[in-house]
C-alpha cells in the first residue's frame, strides 16, 4: 500500500504547514499580541480593584488574579477565544468544501492537524508578551506544574478545535455563518473564564460554567500553571470533553458528506 | 458632506434590509454582546458591595455613558478602521478620484445598521443607572453633553486608528487597542486604575472626558485626583481639541498614500 506511508506522515506535515502560513503573518499576530497585551492591562486593574475589596476572592491572591489574567490574555490566540480560525465555512459557502470531502484523508483530522499548528505558533507569539509585559509590569507567579501546563494548553486547544469545527461545519445547514460566530464568541468569551475567573461566578452559574466544555479552554489550563486545581482530574476533563466534541465533529462530517451530496455540489 | 454620508448609508441600509433575518439575528447579537458586559458587572459585584468607591447604579451609569458614546461612534465611523482593507484591494484609489471626501466614503462604506442593537443595550443601561441615582436636575443636563463629546472622541480615536493605519497597512489591529480599548477602559471608574494612567487619560490622550470627569460632576462626587469639580465641563472643548488632531493625522495619511499600483 503506497499510501499508508504518506498517510502516516501527512498530519505532521500539515501542522508544519499550518504553522508555516500563520508565520507569513508575522506583523498580525504581533499586532494581536499588542492589543491583547493592552487588555491584559485594562482587565488586570479591574480584577486587583475587586480583589482589593475581596482579598483571596475564588481561592487566588492578588498576584493568582493578576496571572490568571495575563494567561487568559495569552490564550486568545492559540484558543482562538474570539472564534474562527479556520477556512472551513467560506469554503462551504463557495462550495470548495465537496472537494475538501472526496480526498482521501479525514477531513476533521486535517483541520485539526492544521490547526495544531496554527495554534503552536501562535502560543509563542502571541501568548509570550502578553505573559512577559504581565510579569514586568505586575509581577506573575511562575508555573506550578510547567509540563502538565503544557499538557493541558495543547489539550485546551484540540478542546477548542473541536467545538470550532462544530461550528463551522454548522454552516453547512444554517448557510449564513455571522450569527453562528456571534453565538459561539458569546459563550466561549464568557464561559471559558476569559472575562472573569470562573471560580467567581455565583452559586449554580458557577458550577455549570466549570462543567461546560469553554472551562477547557482557558480557565482550566490557567488553574493547573497556578496550581489552583490538581493536574489529573483537570487533564481528564478537558481531555473527556476534546473526545466528545471530536466524536460530534465526526459525526457532523458524515451527515454534511450526504448534505452536500444532496445539494449536488 | 452629510448629504453625501447620509445617501451612502441609507444605500447600505437598504442592502442589509435585503437579508432580514441576517439582520435581526446581527441586531440581536450586538445586544447579546454587550449583555455580556452587564453580566461581568453583575458578577463583580455579587462578590462586592463596591469597586473602587463606586457602587453598581454609578458603574452602570458611567459604563452605559460611554458605551453609548462609543457604540454610535462606531455606527457612525467605526468603518474607518478598514480602511487598510481598502489600501490592500485597492478600493481606496477609487475613492480618491470620486467627487466626494473620502472620509466619508471610508466611514459611510459598508455601514452597518445593526450596530443600533449595541446602543440600544448601553441606553437601556444608562437609562436603569440613572434612575437608581439621585441626580438634581441642576446637573441632568450634562448627561447628553457627556455622550454627545464622548461620540466625537471615540470618533476621533476611530479616525486616528485609520490614519495609523496608513503606516501599518499588515497590522491593522494595533488601532483596535486604541478604539476598542478606550471603550473597554471607559467601562469602569476611572479611580481602579493607576493614577499614573488616568493623569494620562486626563491630560495627553482625553478619554477620562467620556464619562468619568463629566460623570463626577453629575454624581457630585470630588475627583481623587483633586481636579476642580468644574473640569467636567471641558469634556466639549477635550473632544473637539482631539477631533482637530484626528482630522491633521488624517491629512497627512491621505497626502503620504500611494497606491499599491493594483
Amino acid at each position: 500500500m503506497p499510501g499508508h506511508g504518506a498517510a502516516v506522515s501527512l498530519y505532521p506535515r500539515l501542522a508544519w504547514y499550518g504553522f508555516r502560513r500563520h508565520a507569513t503573518y508575522w506583523a498580525a499576530a504581533l499586532a494581536g499580541a499588542f492589543t491583547n497585551t493592552v487588555f491584559g492591562v485594562l482587565r488586570a486593574y479591574v480584577l486587583i480593584a475587586l480583589w482589593q475589596a475581596r482579598p483571596g476572592l475564588g481561592g487566588y491572591d492578588v498576584a493568582g488574579a493578576i496571572t490568571f489574567t495575563f494567561l487568559t490574555q495569552a490564550f486568545i490566540g492559540p484558543m482562538q477565544l474570539f472564534g474562527g480560525g479556520l477556512d472551513l465555512p467560506q469554503r462551504i459557502r463557495t462550495g470548495d468544501v465537496a472537494l475538501d470531502l472526496v480526498r482521501p484523508a479525514s477531513l476533521q483530522m486535517w483541520c485539526l492537524s492544521e490547526d495544531l499548528g496554527r495554534a503552536a505558533y501562535l502560543f509563542v507569539v502571541r501568548g509570550g508578551p502578553p505573559a512577559l509585559v504581565g510579569a514586568l509590569l505586575f509581577g506573575i507567579v511562575a508555573p506550578h506544574a510547567p509540563a502538565a501546563f503544557l499538557v493541558s494548553v495543547a489539550l485546551g486547544v484540540v478542546v477548542s478545535f473541536g467545538w470550532r469545527y462544530i461550528v463551522a461545519l454548522a454552516t453547512c445547514w444554517v448557510m449564513d455563518d455571522r450569527g453562528l460566530g456571534v453565538l459561539s464568541m458569546v459563550l466561549t468569551t464568557f464561559f471559558s473564564g476569559l472575562m472573569l475567573p470562573l471560580a467567581i461566578f455565583p452559586g449554580w452559574l458557577g458550577v455549570l460554567s466549570r462543567a461546560l466544555p469553554w472551562s477547557a479552554m482557558a480557565q482550566v489550563p490557567a488553574d493547573v500553571y497556578l496550581g489552583t486545581a490538581d493536574p489529573a482530574p483537570a487533564l481528564g476533563f478537558q481531555a473527556l470533553w476534546a473526545a466528545v466534541l471530536l466524536a460530534l465533529g465526526a459525526l457532523m462530517t458524515g451527515a454534511a458528506r450526504r448534505k452536500v451530496v444532496i445539494q449536488g455540489g | 458632506m452629510i448629504r453625501t454620508y447620509a445617501l451612502l448609508a441609507w444605500t447600505w441600509t437598504r442592502a442589509a434590509a435585503q437579508y432580514p433575518l441576517s439582520f435581526a439575528l446581527m441586531t440581536a447579537g450586538g445586544l447579546v454582546v454587550g449583555g455580556l458586559d452587564v453580566a461581568v458587572i453583575w458578577v463583580i459585584f455579587a462578590n462586592t458591595g463596591e469597586l473602587a468607591g463606586f457602587g453598581l447604579t454609578e458603574v452602570m451609569f458611567l459604563y452605559g455613558a460611554s458605551q453609548l458614546a462609543f457604540a454610535l461612534a462606531d455606527l457612525l465611523f467605526g468603518n474607518v478602521d478598514k480602511i487598510s482593507q481598502h489600501i490592500v484591494a485597492g478600493t481606496l484609489d477609487v475613492m480618491l478620484i470620486r467627487p466626494a471626501s473620502p472620509f466619508v466614503q471610508v466611514a459611510a462604506d459598508r455601514f452597518t445598521p445593526h450596530r443600533l442593537g449595541r446602543s440600544i443595550q448601553a441606553g437601556a443601561v444608562l437609562a436603569a443607572g440613572l434612575a437608581g441615582l439621585d441626580v438634581p436636575l441642576g446637573r441632568v443636563w450634562m448627561v447628553p453633553v457627556m455622550v454627545v463629546s464622548g461620540i466625537v472622541i471615540f470618533a476621533a480615536l476611530f479616525t486616528l486608528g485609520g490614519a495609523l493605519q496608513f503606516l501599518l497597512t499588515a497590522a491593522p489591529e494595533v488601532a483596535n487597542a486604541f478604539t476598542y480599548g478606550g471603550a473597554t477602559l471607559t467601562q469602569y471608574p476611572l479611580s481602579v486604575y493607576d493614577t499614573r494612567i488616568v493623569r494620562g487619560m486626563t491630560f495627553a490622550l482625553p478619554l477620562a472626558f467620556v464619562n468619568w470627569q463629566p460623570g463626577l460632576y453629575v454624581l457630585g462626587r470630588p475627583d481623587p485626583l483633586g481636579l476642580p469639580s468644574w473640569t467636567g465641563l471641558l469634556s466639549p472643548a477635550a473632544a473637539l481639541a482631539l477631533a482637530a488632531v484626528a482630522a491633521l493625522a488624517w491629512r497627512a495619511g491621505i497626502r503620504r498614500y500611494r497606491s499599491t499600483g493594483s
